[in-house]
């Protein structure tokens, strides 16, 4: 039982080789083998929340050495509510591909299944690692494999993945630099142990100067405005099946990180009371709202226009992160998972879309009729965005508002409000369309419906986002609150 | 209260009937069969509740968790049956009459219609059966994005301004309202409605004031409180069927069943009142009523007119609600019922004027009445009902009003709430006087419409007159409404 959390990315590592062996041999094996694991991961991880759900966290030491000598994997409340979603979501992506991947990439497929295991493996190790240099070796997994699929792409891809990696790597490289001058005064990296050593050194200027060049550097990864620049391109250029499995996954990872940091290493009360990084960081969302929401409305791509409300969207992460309460956390926690179902679905359908060549939203005129399905899950979709009950993207606002009004701060549940009517003016533009301008310029035989490889996943994407609205009560209940509770939220 | 599944069947039968219209959409004598069948057996459950509710046994059901300590239930109690009875009972005349106007105008997009249509009375049984804040506000948001592909249905620009409008109004009314119910989650822990109020003074004026707040804001949006109205005069290009059922029933009475809800059963009266919200609400009523009253004058569009004039009826009602005496409640929550069946009238009469002449202006009346003597007969009734001439229904729910603000000791309100009447006369009378009075440029051409939209008009307007000779008629709304009071008070 204690191995699960070795499992997980053992799993994908060894399926990427596989899949890269096989598919080298025979270009047709890669997928099957990919979907294999990546389905034998998200087993082994629903088996792992079954095990926390039963018998609490459950902890591995990597080659028996016990932390905070050897490397610690810790499966917790947290890790395993994030290693469902890392991969559930990569699971869905992966059989999502097959069409896309096969028109898009061609030749170069040869390579992309490998490089989204690694991915998965990547995210997954970030998640269940318990050490924070280990955290950094998996970071980098996933980013080199990530800055290398987007750039697989066709047309400026390549440059969007080289701005990508130009921030990335100096998001990364703060955030080492940080874990280094951590490991300078304590002299451990395992986090459970940096944790109990760190309140007696809470005035140490190197503990301050690692705080802020971690945040800093995961604010990149995790593009909090205004350090978002390279989302934008990297998200709108990436072939369809990459901007599916990156959107929902990198930026809410590297949340994580951050929220895990928060947590398990230094605390609420240090980050929020003694050094006002949250609060700075709720700010930076309240802004990252209403900016990332107008620059949405402004584009006309819709690709692009997913792209800038992830701004947004992160942002209001980053906004409960900041309220410095546990309901407010839990919101954050919350909306991990639901922006991360609802971007993966919507990403999925502008892929599906721009597979038929849809790619501006005045392309879409009348397809409300031509594309039923995909159209209907596109609106489940926007309508979780806008924050409709009783789908997901609802509950994670009811959440944050709460946080709001518990901390007393009106400027951010303002923010909220306005934010939501906001993101209702964007997707609504996108609704409308799609449903009425019956007498769109538009060649009806071209259209076809989505194959089921991608339709299938689409839909579940759809369900996911009600079934886990209605469910959510039962994750805040059993998984987030447990994790929120484990932090020290005021000084004794 | 017993445990039953009944509540949440009557909330599913039109969702379930939803689905159904569309698997259907390319048969359209089955998919109107579906929409009926639907209404019939939502009143009739629905109906069937009625003795338990009566003798003080409220069907209920608790679901699952929707957040920690909030449970989506379901409860059936007098003040949610008297909405959930007149919706039901209407939505059955609408449907009948909806399937007369859609097919004499020809409208397109006809699944989408009744589709839109029956989540609508889903959605808003949902709301009429909340048993706590929460669910109340689910079913609350539902209804409001399952209404607007009906504002839309025109697909023109105009339609789809109007569109956008309802959305920015009642989004926005949403929103607050979703801050006002997690402010009162977040500081008393608590969300189930309970007669009298579950909110004490202990919380601290300046919660309450915050709470009371958001809550009149939010709901204000859909109540079309001065001056959070605008989304609904111009959301009168929907089909009329819609106009009439959602933006004169469900819809904007969705608001004011919240505020019965809100001030009866989350604040109490006394709480209310004692933190000073009482009398401003009061005050914009009673603006929001003077106002509609007198811009109703301006308009020629008939439904304008009788959009304008829902206005200033909704805020009557409100004000029902604001009154320390149990009669203002009385009055209020009958008022609820009774414009209903006597606004539904007018407005079907309308869509029937429209669909069977095209005149949707006031200044083309003239002689009207001797072209559709049974539209313009039970025009003239649903006008005198609710400019309250007795013995119709809006006068029983109008005097029990006017006697709440006598007890309350409230002289302007009450002088206000009669010049509405005599304003109400001023601005309906010409309607009547042209279609009866004047000459028609057509002469002898007879001109009814058909009889799917005759019989429903002329049975709600046969209601609006047996109602007020017997308000316990048929769904005892009197003795639903004196049952809740004495809860409430």
């Amino acid at each position: 039982m204690e191995q699960i959390p070795v499992l997980i990315p053992l799993c994908l590592i060894l399926a990427a080789l596989v899949s890269f062996l096989l598919g080298t041999w025979r270009r047709a094996l890669a997928y099957p083998v990919a979907s294999l694991g990546a389905g034998l991961s998200f087993a082994i991880a629903l088996w792992g929340l079954i095990t926390v759900l039963n018998n609490g966290p459950q902890h591995y030491y990597l080659g028996g050495w016990v932390a905070p000598i050897g490397i610690e994997y810790v499966l917790d409340h947290l890790s395993a509510f994030m290693i469902i979603l890392v991969t559930g979501i990569g699971l869905l992506c992966i059989i999502y591909s097959l069409r896309p991947v096969q028109t898009e990439l061609g030749e170069r497929s040869v390579f992309t299944y490998p490089l989204m295991l690694l991915l998965l493996a990547g995210l997954s190790g970030i998640v269940l690692t318990g050490d924070l240099f280990n955290l950094y070796v998996f970071l980098e997994i996933a980013s080199i494999s990530a800055y290398a699929l987007i750039g697989s792409g066709d047309g400026r891809a390549p440059v969007a993945a080289l701005r990508y990696l130009i921030m990335g790597t100096l998001g990364a490289s703060c955030y080492l630099i940080g874990v280094g001058f951590i490991y300078s005064v304590t002299g451990s990296l395992n986090m459970s142990d940096v944790a109990s050593l760190l309140p007696g050194l809470y005035q140490s200027r190197l503990i301050i100067g690692a705080v802020a060049l971690m945040v800093i550097g995961l604010g990149l990864k995790m593009a909090i405005f205004p350090l978002h620049l390279w989302l934008p391109d990297a998200y709108t250029y990436a072939p369809s099946a990459i901007s599916a499995l990156i959107a929902p996954l990198m930026t809410k990872v590297a949340a994580y990180i951050l929220i895990r940091l928060l947590i398990s290493v230094f605390s609420p009360h240090y980050l929020g009371d003694v050094l006002s990084v949250t609060p700075i960081l709720g700010i930076l969302g309240a802004i990252g709202i209403i900016a990332g929401s107008i620059m949405a409305i402004a584009q006309r791509n819709l690709k692009r226009m997913l792209a800038y409300s992830s701004v947004a969207q992160i942002s209001y992460i980053a906004l409960g992160i900041g309220l410095g309460n546990p309901i407010g956390l839990v919101g954050a926690m919350l909306h991990i998972m639901n922006h991360a179902v609802m971007k993966g679905s919507l990403f999925q359908i502008a892929g599906a879309l721009q597979l038929q060549g849809l790619v501006e939203v005045n392309d879409l005129a009348g397809m409300g009729r031509k594309l039923p399905y995909t159209m209907g899950a596109f609106t489940v979709a926007a309508l979780s965005m806008v924050g409709i009950p009783p789908a997901c993207g609802f509950f994670s606002k009811w959440y944050l508002a709460a946080g709001c009004i518990e901390a007393g701060n009106w400027v951010f549940l303002s923010a909220l409000i306005i934010g939501s009517l906001l993101t209702a003016v964007y997707f609504f533009r996108v609704l409308e369309k799609v449903y009425t301008s019956p007498d769109a310029p538009q060649v009806t035989s071209r259209y076809s419906r989505p194959c089921l490889s991608m339709l299938i996943p689409i839909l579940i994407m759809a369900i996911a986002i009600i079934g886990l609205g209605l469910a959510n009560s039962f994750i805040v209940e059993y998984l987030l609150e447990p994790a929120a509770s484990t932090a020290i939220w005021s000084g004794r | 209260m017993f445990d039953s599944y009944l509540p949440l069947i009557v909330v599913l039968v039109p969702l379930i009937a939803s689905g159904l219209i569309v698997i259907c959409s390319r048969l359209p004598n089955l998919r109107e069969g579906w929409t009926i069948l639907a209404s019939l057996l939502m009143f009739g459950m629905t109906f069937s509740m009625l003795p338990d509710v009566i003798s003080g046994n409220y069907p209920a059901v608790t679901l699952f968790e929707l957040s920690p300590g909030a449970a989506l239930a379901l409860k059936v109690d007098p003040l949610g049956i008297i909405f959930a009875i007149s919706a039901s009972f209407l939505w059955i005349i609408t449907s009948f009459y909806s399937i007369g106007y859609v097919r004499s105008l020809g409208l397109h997009h006809q699944t989408r219609y009744f589709t839109s249509f029956a989540v609508c009375l889903g959605a808003t049984m949902g709301l009429a059966f909340s048993a706590n804040l929460l669910t109340f506000l689910i079913f609350y948001e539902l209804l409001t994005i399952a209404a607007y592909p009906l504002v839309i249905h025109e697909e023109t620009p105009e339609a789809m301004g109007a569109g956008r409008k309802y959305l920015a109004y009642l989004l926005t009314g949403g929103l607050l309202l979703t801050a006002a119910v997690a402010a009162t989650y977040i500081w008393t822990g608590d969300l189930s409605f309970a007669p009298g109020g579950f909110l004490d003074a202990t919380l601290g004026q300046g919660k309450l004031i915050v709470i009371a707040t958001l809550f009149v804001v939010g709901l204000g949006f859909k109540a079309a409180l001065m001056p959070l109205h605008g989304w609904l005069p111009t959301a009168m290009v929907a089909p009329t069927p819609v106009s009439g059922l959602l933006h004169a029933v469900a819809v904007v009475k969705a608001g004011v069943f919240g505020f019965f809800r809100i001030i009866g059963f989350v604040f109490g009266p006394t709480l209310f009142h004692d933190i000073g919200a009482g009398t401003i609400l009061g005050i914009v009523c009673g603006v929001t009523i003077i106002l509609a009253s007198l811009l109703a004058f301006r308009q020629d569009k008939i439904k304008r007119r009788l959009a304008y004039s829902t206005i200033a009826h909704l805020a009557c009602m409100v004000l029902g609600a604001v009154l320390l005496a149990p009669e203002g409640w009385l009055g209020g929550s009958l008022e609820i019922v009774f414009h209903a069946m006597s606004k539904i009238t007018l407005f079907l009469c309308a869509g029937a004027i429209m669909a069977s002449t095209g005149i949707d202006r006031i200044s083309d009346m003239n002689g009207l009445g001797h072209r559709m003597p049974v539209t313009m007969g039970a025009f003239t009734i649903g006008v005198l009902s609710l400019s309250g001439l007795p013995p119709l229904a809006g006068f029983v729910s109008k005097w029990f009003l006017g006697a709440g603000m006598v007890l309350d000791g409230e002289p302007v309100l009450l002088a206000i709430f009669l010049i509405s009447h005599l304003l109400s006369v001023g601005y309906f009378a010409p309607m009547v006087y042209r279609s009866f009075f004047l000459p028609s440029p057509h002469p002898g051409k007879f001109s009814e419409a058909s009889l799917l939209m005759v019989v429903p008009l002329s049975l709600t307007a046969i209601l609006s007159a047996l109602l007020g000779l017997a308000p316990d008629l048929i769904f005892n709304f009197y003795t639903l409404a004196t049952e809740m009071i004495a809860g409430v008070f």
